[in-house]
């Protein structure tokens, strides 16, 4: 049986050989599909929603610490802010149930631009690999701003600007409408991991960094999301809740009641790092009022 | 008389100063935004300024500085080539009425009947100017007086009452005045069938609000302009789009971007008016830094309006209403 027909081994190579030569020179996982969010990342802060006065491991200025303590959940009454979607930097931390969907140009079978959906007020977003240009400063801000991806490597990497002023945790810390975010969209299979990188000179001192996860998942059914505003407490037409300097009793509570020091809680670039859990087991955990 | 003329003048240079500062007078390149329905917006001529074309001709929201007006012809000649029925100003200032004396000379107003047979064809020379009586007022002077501006500039049609409509190319347009806000004569503008508000500098969302004292203005008129504007604007759906905004200065806005904005002026008054109560000088107040949440985004140390100066229109403002 030495005789063997090699013809179809033959065959078999050269269509292997022609296959690998048609795979782009980076290999590009393609995100699209149906992606269903994984909350045991940070589930404190993503569903139950995080305390007032928690700014740890924000990277966080004065200016923003000061927006934040002002803050007052009451601003969410106001029919102008009932029906407002997450930013996409951060709509991938709320009940996320994702979709990603990509345009072909039938002509070149280039991709055009991906786009995504989530389920929480239903925001859509274009990201465009076409290479346009990003919008003058005069055009409009969105609450998913203008997206432009390329491939590096495997990495679907976005940068977006133009976005309408936001926030990074919802408890008041605040994202400007000058920050400009970067966004490595990986996938592993049947999982999908999204780093956000938002670089905002306003209201942090450094990079604020965060990665959240997403599963495959082929049988998702995104319902639709309507939101009409109603007014459930009255409010004289154009009061703004807020909690005057100092004035805020609630700012407090965090730190009391998970003993921790005051000053902790009040974030900023330090309480990012590692290093600064040591420095915690030397700061005294006093009742946080006092050290107010 | 020289005194209040030496005022005036002076408050034109530096209300013109933050157009050039803001937008390369002279020099400038005007850039087109096509807003939504017939209206555009146009940057770079000091102001915003915005046009709405139609069968009808052009009407324009504003015409920047004055040294801009040959540009800001020619772009509009690039949108239409409509007569230039009406200008619209939304206040004083000249870099939102320079361009008035040129641009509504290379206009035509719609005249005719018993209005021509009486005035003669002239009534028909250039475009209307309209605008509230207290711009026209601080534009003109008494006879005999040296006026600040020169005559071909002023309003043609001015109104006193708190709105002034009309219909141009298939839209009604409200005109409506916000006393005391930015000046005593400020009006902003609603193109209803397009569905633009042309605010005038009731906002301008990349400063702390312009508070012309001299001028009439107050902060809290300019709270309740940005309140009035978030009552007549409808946003589509999901709090975006819908009604479209243009500022007097900075980018073009919806809604959510003005309940930001009323937000952080509201925020401002409310913690002036608490240490006013307190018994705060205004040294002292400026001091406790009322505004440095904000001033990263809309505060600045030079130029022609700084954060001290607002702080400090916002504390006369409250302080005159002890």
């Amino acid at each position: 049986m030495k005789n063997v027909n090699c013809a179809p081994s033959i065959a078999a190579l050269l269509l292997l050989t022609a296959g690998l030569l048609s795979i782009p020179a980076f290999a590009q996982r393609d995100p699209s599909g149906e992606w269903a969010p994984r909350f045991h990342e940070d589930q404190p802060e993503r569903i139950p929603g995080p305390e007032i006065g928690d700014y740890l491991g924000i990277p966080i200025n004065a200016a923003a610490r000061l927006r934040a303590d002002s803050w007052d959940a009451s601003l969410l009454e106001l029919p102008e802010n009932q029906c407002r979607p997450h930013p996409s930097d951060y709509a991938w931390r709320g009940p996320a149930n994702l979709r990603i969907w990509k345009d072909i140009d039938t002509a070149t079978q280039e991709t055009v631009a991906y786009h995504t959906h989530i389920s929480w007020q239903a925001p859509e977003r274009t990201i465009w690999m076409d290479g346009r240009p990003h919008p003058p400063d005069y055009a409009a801000h969105t609450w998913q701003g203008f997206s432009t991806g390329k491939w590096e490597g495997d990495m679907l990497t976005v940068t977006t600007d133009h976005l309408k002023e936001g926030w990074i945790r919802r408890n008041g810390i605040p994202r400007s409408e000058k920050a400009v975010v970067t966004e490595h969209i990986i996938r592993h299979e049947n999982y999908l991991t999204v780093a956000v990188i938002i670089n905002d000179p306003t209201y942090l001192t450094e990079p604020f960094i965060r990665t959240t996860d997403f599963t495959m998942d082929a049988d998702q059914q995104i319902a639709p999301y309507p939101c009409e505003a109603v007014i459930e407490v009255q409010h004289a037409f154009g009061s703004v809740p807020h909690h005057l300097p100092q004035k805020n009793p609630f700012l407090t509570e965090f730190a009391n009641r998970f003993k921790l020091p005051y000053q902790a809680t009040r974030g900023g670039a330090e309480t990012m790092y590692p290093e600064y859990m040591q420095k915690l087991k030397n700061m005294p955990v006093a009742d946080a009022q006092a050290q107010k | 008389m020289l005194k209040r003329r030496t005022a005036l003048i002076l408050g034109t240079a530096v209300f013109a100063g933050l157009a050039s500062a803001q937008q390369g007078a002279g020099n400038a390149e005007i850039h087109v935004l096509p807003v939504q329905g017939n209206v555009y917006m146009l940057v770079g001529a000091g102001g915003n300024i915005a046009v709405q074309t139609g069968k009808d001709g052009v009407l324009l929201v504003d015409t920047g500085l004055e040294q801009n007006a040959d540009k800001v012809l020619e772009t509009i000649r690039g949108l239409s080539k409509g007569t230039i029925r009406y200008i619209i100003n939304t206040h004083v200032h000249p870099d939102h009425t320079g361009g008035n004396e040129k641009i509504a000379k290379a206009g035509r107003t719609i005249a005719g009947g018993n209005v021509v047979g009486a005035i003669g064809e002239s009534a028909a020379e250039g475009a209307a100017v309209i605008a509230h009586e207290n711009v026209m007022n601080r534009m003109s002077a008494p006879t005999g007086k040296q006026a600040p501006t020169p005559q071909g500039a002023w309003p043609t049609d001015t109104f006193f009452v708190k709105q002034k409509n009309m219909f141009f190319n298939g839209e009604g347009i409200e005109i409506i005045h916000e006393p005391d806000a930015h000046t005593d004569g400020d009006s902003m503008v609603f193109f209803r069938r397009s569905d633009v508000i042309v605010a005038g500098d009731i906002f301008t969302p990349g400063t702390y609000p312009i508070i012309d004292l001299q001028r009439g203005g107050n902060v809290q008129g300019i709270i309740a302009a940005l309140n009035d504007i978030i009552r007549i604007s409808i946003p589509a759906d999901k709090q975006e789009g819908g009604t479209y905004v243009i500022p007097g200065h900075g980018r073009l806005c919806d809604q959510a971007d003005v309940v930001v904005y009323r937000d952080m002026v509201t925020i401002v008054r409310d913690r002036v008016q608490d240490m006013l109560k307190r018994g705060m000088t205004l040294a002292q107040v400026k001091a406790a830094q009322p505004t440095l949440d904000y001033d990263p985004l809309y505060g600045s140390n030079t130029g022609f309006w700084t954060t001290d100066m607002f702080v400090e229109a916002v504390y006369k403002s409250l302080a005159e209403k002890k």
